[in-house]
C-alpha cells in the first residue's frame, strides 16, 4: 500500500477515516465432518463449529491497515444471533476500536435484501459520519456475494467489489485494484464507498496478546445474566453493565427499534426470497469410487459430477 | 401478478467481445420461455454493440434490447444498473437471468436492491413450477432457482413468488451453448439510457487484460499436474483440461522442481493451500505435503497409473490409468456435452 500525505489539520487525534467493517459468523462449511450429518441425511448445523467468515477477516485486516497508515477508526458491526458476539470479540483482539452486535428476533429469516436494509439502517442511524464500509467478498455459508453491493445501493454510495489492494486514499477519493476473471483494473471512486475484499488481499493478523487479555472479558447484554453470579460485587445487571462500560468492556447491542428499521422491511416479511426445498448431497470424505479409464466409465463419471452440482 | 412478461438474459460483453455466459443463458432461457409461453430476449449494454445482435438471434433470442450509449463503453456498476433497471421497469419481464461472473455478481445485486426484488446467486439449474406458500397461497408457473449452498453440501430450491421480475445469477459453464440456427432473425429494440446526473460513478484508470495471475485460492475448480505428467510440453494436456472446465492449473512440488511449470502454480504445504469444489490430480502421487494443501477440497479426483499411489486414499473418484489416454477422453466428453 502506498503512503499518501494527508494535510495536517493541527490535530493528531483527528479521526481521518471512519470505517465500518461488516462481519458475519458462519458455520465452518469447509470443515465438514461425520457428525455434520444427521441420521435423516440433513445437515446438522449445531455440530458445525462457528467461525469468523474468512473474507470478512480480510476486510477487517484492510481496515486496520488503513487505520495504521492513514489514521481513522475501525467500527465493526455483526448482524446475527447472540453467539455472533464471538466474532466481535475476535475483532477487538485484532485491533478494532468499536464493535456492535445487531441482533433481534425480528431480523431472523432475512435474505440478502432484508439484511442489506438492516445494515444500511444501522450504519445511517449509528455511524452516520462513515467514509468507508468494508466487507468480505462473500460468506462461506451462502456464497452469494450480494450483501455488499446491496448495502452500497441502499446507502446510495459507490461500490468497489473484488478489491485486492488500495492504491491510493485521500479524504475525497480512493483508488483500488480489483481482480476479475479477465484480469485486473485500477478503479477510482469518491468517498464514501463500500469495498468488498477478496481473500488474496492480505494475510489477516493474529490476535494481539495485550488486546486478548483486555477484551476477553468483554460482554453484551445477552451475557449479563450468565456473568452476574461470577461478579458477587454487583447486585444487578445494570450495575454490572455500568462497570463493564466504564472499563470499555461493554459491547453495545442494537435491535430493530434502535436502528429505526420497520418490521416489514426486515426478517421474513422483508425478504422476497423463500426456500422451497433443501436437499442434502454427498458430504466431503464419504466413500471412494473407482472410475474405469474407458469412454463409458468417464462419461458416467462426468454425468455424476454434473448431477451433484460439483461441475 | 402478471404472467405474460418475457424471459430476459443479460448478454455480457467485454473488450467488445460477447462473453460465452450470455450465450449459455439463452439455452436455459429458451426452455423457461417455452414453458411459460412467452418470448425470450437478450439485453446488451455498451457502446456500439448493435453488431452483436445477430449472434444472439442465431442462438435463440426472439428479441434483443440494445442499450447503446458512448457512456456505457466501460462497465460501471451504477450506470449499468440504472440503464438495466429502467429497461426492466419499462418492459416488465417476469424473469431476468445474469451470469454469475464477476460482472454479473457486481451488477445483479445492485439492480435487485434498487427494484426491491429477490435475487438468487450462482444457480446451477432453473425450472418452472407451481408453489404453495406456508400461508396456503398458491402460485402458478414460477421460477425455481436451484443452487448449491452451505459449502456445496446442500441443494436449495429458492422461489420469489410475490415479486417481479424473478432474478438469478447462473453459474458459468453449467448450461450448454445452444446450437446456432443460421439466418435466424429477431426483433431489435434500441433504447437510449438516461444517465444524466448520476452519483457514485467510478472511473476506470487502467485495465490489464493480459495480466492473469494464477489465482488458485479463488478457483472453484483446479486441475493439477504432477511429476507423472512427464514434461513441460506435456503440461499442455493439463492446461487443455483446465480450459474446458474453466479451471485454474495447479501443480505438485515435484512437477515444479522438475521445471514443468512455474512455482506460482504449486499446491501444498510450501505452495498454496486450496479448497476448491473440484480438484483433479493428474499424475500426482500424493505426498503428505501435497495432500496438506488440497485435502479439504470438496471433491477430489485422482488420475494415476499406480493403484498404490497415496492420493487415492483421499480421493472421492479414482481413475487408474495413463493420464495421456484418460485426459483426452475426459476433454472429449466434456466438449460433447457443451454442444449437445
Amino acid at each position: 500500500m502506498q503512503f499518501v500525505s494527508i494535510p495536517d489539520k493541527g490535530n493528531n487525534e483527528m479521526k481521518k477515516f471512519t470505517m465500518v467493517v461488516l462481519v458475519k459468523q458462519v458455520p465452518d462449511t469447509k470443515n465438514i465432518t461425520g457428525q455434520a450429518m444427521k441420521e435423516d441425511g440433513t445437515v446438522n448445523r449445531a455440530a458445525l463449529p462457528a467461525v469468523f467468515n474468512p473474507e470478512d477477516l480480510n476486510a477487517l485486516e484492510m481496515a486496520l491497515q488503513i487505520k495504521e497508515q492513514y489514521g481513522g477508526t475501525v467500527n465493526v458491526i455483526s448482524m446475527g444471533p447472540p453467539s455472533a458476539v464471538t466474532v466481535l470479540k475476535e475483532s477487538l483482539y485484532r485491533g478494532a476500536d468499536h464493535v456492535y452486535l445487531l441482533s433481534d428476533r425480528k431480523l431472523a429469516g432475512s435474505d440478502t435484501l432484508a439484511t442489506s436494509f438492516a445494515l444500511k439502517q444501522a450504519i445511517r442511524t449509528k455511524i452516520p459520519d462513515f467514509n468507508i464500509v468494508l466487507c468480505g467478498r462473500q460468506a462461506i455459508d451462502g456464497d452469494t456475494a450480494q450483501v455488499g453491493p446491496q448495502t452500497a445501493e441502499k446507502l446510495d454510495i459507490a461500490q468497489l467489489t473484488y478489491v485486492e489492494r488500495i492504491e491510493h486514499l485521500d479524504e475525497k477519493t480512493i483508488k483500488v485494484r480489483r481482480v476479475i476473471e479477465s484480469g485486473s483494473e485500477i478503479v477510482e471512486a469518491d468517498l464514501p464507498v463500500l469495498l468488498t475484499v477478496t481473500n488474496t488481499a492480505n494475510e489477516p493478523r493474529p490476535f494481539i496478546a495485550k488486546k486478548l487479555l483486555k477484551y476477553r472479558k468483554a460482554a453484551c447484554d445477552f451475557d449479563l445474566p450468565i456473568l452476574l453470579p461470577r461478579y458477587p460485587g454487583f447486585s444487578s445487571a445494570d450495575a454490572l453493565r455500568a462497570n463493564l462500560k466504564s472499563r470499555g468492556l461493554y459491547i453495545e447491542m442494537w435491535g430493530t427499534d434502535d436502528i429505526k428499521a420497520n418490521a416489514d422491511e426486515v426478517g421474513f416479511a422483508g425478504s422476497p426470497t423463500m426456500v422451497k426445498k433443501i436437499e442434502s448431497i454427498t458430504l466431503t470424505g464419504s466413500g471412494f469410487k473407482q472410475v474405469e479409464p474407458t469412454e463409458h466409465g468417464i462419461k458416467e463419471f462426468v454425468a455424476e459430477l454434473i448431477e451433484d452440482h460439483t461441475w | 401478478m402478471q404472467n405474460n412478461g418475457e424471459v430476459w438474459v443479460f448478454a455480457e460483453q467485454e473488450w467488445d467481445t460477447l462473453q460465452e455466459i450470455g450465450i449459455e443463458l439463452l439455452s436455459k432461457g429458451r426452455e423457461l420461455a417455452d414453458a411459460l409461453g412467452v418470448e425470450l430476449a437478450s439485453v446488451i449494454l455498451g457502446s456500439n454493440v448493435k453488431k452483436h445482435t445477430d449472434i444472439l438471434f442465431a442462438h435463440g433470442a426472439d428479441k434483443v434490447y440494445v442499450c447503446d450509449s458512448p457512456s456505457l463503453e466501460y462497465y460501471d456498476t451504477v450506470k449499468y444498473a440504472k440503464a438495466f433497471a429502467d429497461l426492466i421497469q419499462k418492459y416488465k419481464p417476469q424473469v431476468v437471468l445474469y451470469g454469475a461472473s464477476a460482472r454479473g455478481r457486481d451488477l445483479a445485486p445492485r439492480i435487485a436492491s434498487s427494484l426491491k426484488v429477490g435475487l438468487t446467486a450462482d444457480c446451477t439449474d432453473l425450472q418452472i413450477g407451481d408453489f404453495k406458500s406456508p400461508s396456503g397461497q398458491e402460485y402458478k408457473k414460477i421460477l425455481y432457482q436451484i443452487r448449491p449452498a452451505f459449502g456445496g453440501n446442500i441443494i436449495a430450491t429458492i422461489v420469489t413468488p410475490t415479486k417481479r421480475p424473478q432474478m438469478a445469477t447462473v453459474r458459468e459453464g453449467v448450461m450448454p451453448v445452444p446450437p446456432i440456427q443460421d439466418g435466424r432473425k429477431g426483433q431489435m429494440i434500441i433504447e437510449t439510457p438516461n444517465l444524466l446526473n448520476l452519483k457514485n460513478i467510478t472511473r476506470i484508470l487502467k485495465r490489464d487484460k493480459t495480466e492473469r495471475k494464477v489465482n488458485l485460492k479463488a478457483a472453484q475448480t483446479i486441475v493439477s499436474g504432477g511429476y507423472g505428467v512427464g514434461s513441460r510440453e506435456n503440461f499442455k494436456l493439463i492446461y487443455d483440461l483446465a480450459s474446458v472446465l474453466g479451471a485454474e492449473v495447479g501443480a505438485s512440488r515435484a512437477a515444479v522442481d522438475a521445471g514443468f511449470i512455474s512455482k506460482d502454480h504449486q499446491v501444498g504445504q510450501t505452495g498454496t493451500t486450496v479448497r476448491p469444489k473440484l480438484y483433479i490430480a493428474c499424475g500426482i502421487s500424493g505426498s503428505v505435503q501435497h495432500r496438506a494443501g488440497m485435502e479439504q477440497s470438496a471433491k477430489i479426483v485422482a488420475i494415476n497409473r499406480d493403484p498404490e499411489a497415496p492420493i487415492f486414499s483421499i480421493a472421492h473418484y479414482g481413475i487408474i490409468g495413463d493420464l495421456n489416454e484418460v485426459i483426452p477422453i475426459l476433454i472429449d466428453d466434456i466438449k460433447k456435452r457443451r454442444v449437445d
